[in-house]
């Protein structure tokens, strides 16, 4: 059962892994704007310009 | 009818507006002014016209033109707006109210086609902000603004940004407090879950390590995530407040405690599982509070409002000059659509001001010279030069905001109903805990876990939510209805209301669509004539007749000339058109002062004239029911002439004042205080702004919400105005919510003290406890919300 000292060493590891990189992600303000992005991803990029509408 | 009046509205390609005419067209597309036309042609030389294609009429409407950003030269200016500037490169966030769809945020982050000195565009678009990065070398600040007022996104400046300062604040890292707190807390109930489930006796050397762990999980849960209510319970108590955080401080600490003392005495597994999950959920209950608004600002004074410059005549000519060096007795030349910053006196040119940021009247105000303007209007005809005779901060109606009533802080507000509670409950809590300790008092071991037990029991966790997910719901629900309030603590503060005051232009009025009554009969061509002068005058009273008469087919006009702030003398074939004030077109003629009229003159002939009455809002009659639990009054800068018809209303005529001052408007406001009335002020313009302040809960209305709108607590959109005595009822039910969501968590905490009292709690219960009464409070009052605002028909 001493597996289990190991397995609660990793399983502690990988949380502090996802709690650092969410810490990297708000530093680094990637939550600072959740809105803008959502409308960014749907234009497309150099699109040939259409005359009618 | 003739077959033009029938014929279909065209609309602007760029705007959406009506087309009063087809002089503006390129290809097929219609403009409706010069100034749409000129950002199409901008957008298609660059091959941007993909612009259109996201939304239909993306555009803002550039109808007025003419607009001067010398001032952005000036390096003193320019350093106050920048965020970081060196040779190079330049970093500068911009305010554009107009960002509304993808198409503006295509277009916006593609200023470097325009010009190539822009290095980097982004939008926020729910703060509508625009951070530009761009080279210094090679395009000005002042370049840049003209380039986006260019492409019809004209960024408001001002030197008090107080946007930018209001969403600056929150830097307290309570979102990682949370994302700490979710770690610890999940990782403390997996440790957790083993001792639920019962260990046996040759598990017991994993008890004494999960339980180590839990101590280091709790760690930082304790000094870090939870730390702000150890600060704020000492504060308080410095102050000698008891509040809430002092029995959630209080809890929180005998949980660490006690959880250190059985692991290490190896008596028991501790409460860490029940400690994390405190921490949790109450900082959740933060964050659920903070509601902010990016884009509404509450605390604008005049300076949010004023230019930032303004150009005034030196023997050098023209020169921009920062407003807060604007001296009294300097010369200053206004243009077109620019706001007076200073009480001044009319020196050269025709005035025609419009005061409807002040007033909420709409119809422009024409000055002669010699006359004093006070600060606030916007010049709508042409350049006037001014004397200033007041500095800028002692004007008129900036000097309401200096008065010395508003220094106070927000204590003097009305305490919420948590605060009062937490009051009696922690006083209570404590003499229940002392009481049990002494009870068990010559067992000391005995007393002691009673003592922490009925401490940790009684942490008045669902207590602290209540309030928090009640009011958020209710905000939500509130914002949805287009109510926007400053934060969660106004909709208690709604409900304990007991005296409306009203302010009559702009508030109960509206400021845009005035009511447009013809007296007198116009055949056909006579109403084309006056349709054919009229589209030629960019006058608001023009414009409103124009969409009158409807879309009518212009004849050609051969001669035309407009006296500013009198009205239009036209040569249209055979016949002489004249439209304007009854002086103009008389000589001498008296005005009755109640309404503003158009009189029409065709070839010398009379025909009638418009008559431009104030359009009440939609459900003014809604308001006037409210008289059963309110009492209502109405504060007018107008004269008395509408008084029989807003009886209907306010019934009692005692209760409406009218040509009441600002400052009147204010002392009134406290005047009824004094009479221990809970006042609300509901107003709109710069007039309003004292007793906005002076009242409890201060509600502006406005037309847009991204427009000036002085200081208040809460911001209600014009088209809602009908929904007031909804609001009203619906802040009382959440109140109501609060209490019932109180009496549970009370319910909770007897059952919990009924084992703490003993001795004999064990932790278990703790742990089943405390997040079964915090779940069944936020379902509650979520539950509860929702339906008291289906029954208001809310949502």
């Amino acid at each position: 059962m001493s597996i289990i000292y190991f397995l609660i060493g990793c399983s502690v590891l990988l949380a502090l892994a996802f709690l650092s990189a969410f810490f990297w992600a708000q530093r680094s303000g990637q939550n600072d704007d959740l809105y803008t992005p959502s409308v960014r991803i749907l234009l497309d990029d150099d699109e040939e310009p259409k005359e009618d509408k | 009818m003739t077959e033009s009046i029938l014929s279909e509205k065209t609309v602007c390609y760029h705007c959406g507006e009506d087309c009063l005419t087809t002089r503006y067209r390129i290809e097929d597309k219609p403009f409706c002014c010069q100034g749409c036309k000129a950002v199409y042609s901008i957008l298609a030389d660059n091959n941007l016209c993909t612009y259109y294609n996201f939304n239909d009429h993306p555009g803002a409407t550039r109808a007025r033109i003419d607009k001067r950003f010398d001032y952005l030269d000036e390096p003193q200016i320019v350093t106050e707006l920048v965020d970081y500037t060196d040779d190079k490169l330049t970093i500068v966030t911009l305010y554009i109210p107009h960002i509304h769809c993808s198409s503006c945020i295509w277009l916006l982050e593609k200023l470097n086609k325009f010009n190539p000195a822009v290095y980097y565009c982004r939008i926020d678009f729910l703060k509508k902000q625009l951070n530009i990065k761009y080279d210094t070398q090679n395009i000005t600040l002042r370049g840049l603004v003209e380039l986006l007022y260019d492409i019809g996104y004209e960024p408001v400046i001002s030197l008090q940004d107080v946007i930018k300062k209001q969403n600056a604040i929150p830097k307290d890292n309570l979102v990682q407090r949370i994302a700490v707190a979710g770690f610890c807390f999940g990782n403390v109930m997996l440790l957790s879950f083993p001792e639920y489930l019962g260990l046996s006796e040759f598990e017991q050397s994993f008890k004494h390590f999960f339980g180590w762990l839990n101590i280091l999980f709790s760690l930082p849960m304790v000094f870090y995530s939870g730390r702000e209510y150890f600060e704020s319970a000492w504060n308080n108590l410095k102050n000698k407040v008891l509040n809430i955080d002092f029995p959630l401080a209080l809890g929180i600490a005998v949980l660490f405690l006690r959880t250190i003392t059985e692991v290490l005495t190896q008596s028991g597994a501790g409460f860490a599982d029940t400690l994390c999950g405190l921490v949790f959920f109450l900082l959740v209950g933060k964050f659920v509070q903070r509601k902010t608004y990016h884009h509404i600002s509450f605390e604008r004074d005049y300076r949010s409002f004023f230019p930032v410059a303004v150009q005034v005549i030196t023997e050098a000519g023209e020169k921009p000059v920062p407003l807060s060096d604007l001296k009294v007795g300097r010369r200053i030349v206004l243009r077109h659509n620019e706001i007076i910053p200073a009480d001044a006196i009319l020196l050269k040119g025709e005035a025609l001001i419009d005061f409807s940021f002040v007033t909420g009247e709409s119809v422009p105000v024409s000055k002669t010279l010699g006359e004093i303007i006070y600060a606030g209007g916007r010049q709508t005809s042409e350049a006037i030069e001014l004397e200033v005779i007041k500095p800028v901060s002692q004007s008129y109606l900036t000097q309401l905001w200096n008065n010395e009533a508003f220094a106070r802080s927000n204590d003097n507000r009305m305490q919420t109903f948590n605060e009062r509670v937490s009051k009696y409950f922690t006083s209570v809590l404590l003499m229940i805990a002392t009481g049990s300790l002494l009870f068990w008092l010559p067992d000391w071991q005995r007393g002691l876990a009673a003592l922490t037990a009925v401490l940790i029991v009684a942490c008045p966790c669902a207590l602290a939510l209540s309030t928090p997910f009640t009011m958020s719901a209710a905000l939500s629900i509130f914002d949805r209805n287009l109510f926007y309030l400053k934060n969660t603590a106004v909709v208690e503060q709604l409900a304990r209301i007991n005296t409306i005051v009203f302010d009559k232009t702009g508030t109960i009025t509206t400021a845009t669509d005035n009511h447009i009554d013809l007296t007198g009969q116009l055949n056909d061509h006579q109403k084309q004539l006056i349709y054919s002068a009229c589209s030629n005058s960019n006058h608001p009273l023009s414009r409103m007749i124009c969409r009158y008469m409807g879309n009518l087919t212009k004849l050609p006009v051969e001669k035309y000339g407009e006296t500013p702030g009198k009205g239009i003398v036209a040569r249209i074939g055979e016949s002489e058109v004249k439209i304007g004030s009854g002086r103009f077109l008389f000589g001498r003629y008296k005005d009755d002062a109640n309404a503003t009229k158009v009189h029409l003159m065709v070839d010398g002939e009379h025909l009638g004239h418009f008559t431009f009455r104030q359009h009440y809002r939609d459900g003014l009659h809604n308001i006037g029911r409210l008289d059963s639990d309110y009492q209502l009054f109405l504060l007018s800068g107008d004269s008395n002439h509408e008084q029989n018809e807003l009886l209907s209303v306010f019934k009692e005529a005692d209760s409406m004042h009218f040509n009441q001052s600002p400052q009147d408007k204010l002392d009134f406001v406290r005047f009824l205080q004094r009479m221990k009335a809970k006042v609300t002020m509901i107003g709109d313009g710069l007039n309003d702004a004292g007793a906005l302040k002076q009242s409890d809960l201060g509600i502006a209305v406005t037309d847009n919400v991204n427009n000036f709108s002085p200081g208040c607590d809460a911001i209600l959109d014009g088209r809602a105005f009908s929904k007031l005595p909804l609001f009203l009822r619906f802040s009382k039910s959440t109140v109501k919510i609060i209490h019932a969501s109180f009496l549970i968590s009370l319910t909770y905490n007897l059952i919990g003290l009924s084992y703490a009292v003993s001795g004999m709690l064990s932790p278990l219960t703790a742990a089943i406890l405390m997040p079964l009464s915090t779940a069944t409070i936020i379902s509650f009052t979520s539950i509860a919300t929702h339906i008291a605002a289906k029954r208001r028909n809310l949502i």
